[in-house]
């Protein structure tokens, strides 16, 4: 029987013909990605270990990514046990280089291969067709010490693409709309595959901002099919593939989805869960406090491209803040080349360094009691960003920005 | 722990891991310390509520959301004996059984019980509640291991005879 291309991926990894959804494999991994979030529990579970060691310490990135720069001295000494920890064991470490699926993105994954990381958002790398899921510090400290650890092989839901997106509607309100139909839990334990003609029309960006979102429907990974665009994306970031893998002609799929690209809309999630999606018109007029865009989702050159072009020559409206966040060092310093950020601060934004920021909720841009907050983070959870009380809305960097410079919610065609 | 009874505490659906334990706490030095803001976006008063050996039955996705560990570990440090839910978020799962605090999905408990009744569990086996029994999914024999240790460290520890 043929196979999906996570199940061809698991099979490399555990070393065998082939395998079936429901069946438990123990895998090798290719590489395991820790930020700052739970590394500090790690390293005390570790310290903890009889024998404790790592297996092969070339599979290991470390990222300092949710609280950068520092924020208190609690996470400074929570930094500072990861960084000194890295650096007596030789583990690559980023900090400052930006949030962790994009420095992993332009730095290290590549095509078929299995990457355990500790943050949910990690079935980012789906993208250019890694296996990548997210697990807790156990897991990952389980991986550390045996280069292993033990995969059940999910089901896989198809979303076979066709036509093109709109002018002024974007990969994020795609994903937002697919997670609206099927639900937030409705590709639990499941992998979520994207092809089809569609997928053409998609670029790395586009790719990554899918990929990353599929946790938010529940998704044990995400994964694209590998085409040109894969290709001249890790050549052009000196990688090449370790396995280029298609699902067979036969292979099973749980479900499969049609999707025209054509027929999406502008998308916003309402609060407080990610798929309470709504055409994006419907909350136009909405009260907001704060604009983000920036995160791992949506914080890339081509968002931020869109949003210095809808702002370029206006204001942020004077009762709003507007937070600018690169996803990583690499955007930070290409949006300067394009003289992107000039136009954000010229508009009045706040145009911080590449983190986690807002999305996290924890060092920047918390909102208080009863705010409104637009966003193009990854999730809109109740009290999520800051005061418990607090209201996020998702969308992509169009509707974000011109909210900003609207003072409510509002989309990019009511911007002249 | 093959069989016991407590005291339900009965959530909704979708209960995400920010509810759990929201990320301004997740700075506390301990679980213990980050306890007793527990659930505190939903129901601040819960985690003072609840007692050693009570249950949580919620709705569907439970545990959906981040990959912090934190929000299991907290439940079982507040004294939860087990939750039961129509389905779970499955970083959350993993992140349980590795932390020794057992899961059972059931979707049909939640719609048939209030709070405060008392159920029994029997592991692998069935719930009881009101004298009527639902039966329940057998986790695999190395999961139900890995519990009984108290989770996956411990487990392993134990297999490589370590003294933990």
């Amino acid at each position: 029987m043929g196979m999906t291309i996570a199940e061809k991926i698991i099979a490399a990894a555990a070393g065998v013909e082939s395998v079936k959804p429901g069946d438990i494999h123990t895998v090798e991994l290719d590489r395991l990605m820790s930020n700052d979030g739970p590394t500090h529990l790690t390293i005390d579970m570790y310290n903890n270990l009889k024998n404790p060691r790592i297996v092969d310490v070339s599979k290991l990135v470390w990222i300092v990514d949710h609280n950068v720069p520092c924020d208190s001295v609690k996470t400074a000494a929570s930094h500072k046990k990861m960084r000194d920890f890295a650096k007596a064991h030789g583990i690559k470490f980023y900090e400052g280089a930006g949030v962790c699926h994009q420095v992993m993105m332009e730095n290290h994954v590549t095509s078929g291969e299995l990457i355990f990381g500790a943050d949910s958002h990690t079935c980012a790398y789906g993208a250019v067709g890694a296996f990548g899921t997210g697990v807790g510090c156990t897991d990952y400290l389980y991986a550390m010490v045996t280069g292993k650890s033990w995969l059940l092989v999910p089901e896989t839901l198809k979303f076979n693409l066709t036509g093109k997106l709109n002018d002024g509607v974007y990969a994020r309100d795609l994903i937002l709309s697919i997670i609206g139909m099927i639900g937030a839990n409705g590709a639990n334990y499941m992998a979520m595959e994207f092809g089809g003609d569609g997928l053409k029309t998609l670029n790395m960006s586009d790719r990554i901002a899918i990929c990353n979102l599929c946790v938010e429907a529940g998704a044990k990974t995400a994964l694209m099919e590998v085409d040109e665009i894969t290709l001249d994306y890790l050549k052009a970031h000196g990688r090449a593939p370790k396995h280029v893998f298609q699902s067979d002609a036969d292979a099973q799929f749980a479900k499969v989805y049609d999707i025209d690209l054509s027929a999406i809309k502008p998308i916003v999630a309402k609060p407080h869960f990610v798929d309470s999606v709504v055409d994006a018109k419907e909350c136009v007029g909405t009260h907001i406090d704060e604009a983000f865009l920036g995160s791992c989702n949506n914080g890339r050159i081509e968002d931020l491209r869109v949003g210095a072009e809808l702002i370029k020559g206006k204001k942020v409206h004077p009762l709003v803040r507007f937070l600018v966040v690169p996803a990583s060092a690499e955007v930070y310093r290409q949006a300067l080349a394009e003289g992107i950020i000039d136009t954000f601060m010229e508009a009045g934004a706040i145009v911080m360094n590449a983190n986690c920021s807002v999305c996290w909720g924890s060092c920047q841009g918390v909102i208080g009691e009863g705010e409104v907050l637009i966003s193009t983070g990854t999730r809109n959870f109740k009290g999520r960003p800051g005061h418990k009380p607090s209201f996020v809305y998702l969308a992509s960097a169009a509707p974000v920005t011109a909210s900003a410079i609207k003072g409510e919610i509002a989309t990019a065609d009511m911007i002249s | 722990m093959d069989k016991f009874t407590g005291k339900i505490w009965v959530l909704g659906d979708d209960i995400d891991t920010d509810i759990i334990i929201p990320t301004e706490y997740l700075a506390l030095k301990t679980v213990q310390d980050m306890a007793p803001y527990a659930f505190s976006p939903l129901r601040p008063e819960l985690a003072g509520q609840i007692k050693e050996g009570d249950i949580i039955v919620a709705g569907k996705n439970f545990g959906c959301g981040s990959s912090r560990e934190q929000a299991p570990e907290i439940i079982k440090a507040l004294g939860i004996k087990c939750v039961i839910a129509k389905s779970f978020a499955r970083i959350f799962f993993r992140n349980s059984i590795n932390n020794g605090l057992l899961l059972i999905e059931n979707d049909k408990l939640q719609g048939d019980v209030k709070e405060g009744d008392e159920i029994t569990v029997a592991i692998n086996e069935f719930i009881e509640c009101h004298g009527k029994q639902y039966p329940v999914t057998s986790l695999p024999q190395n999961l139900v291991d890995i519990l009984n240790a108290g989770g996956l460290v411990k487990a392993m520890q134990r297999r490589n005879n370590l003294k933990v």
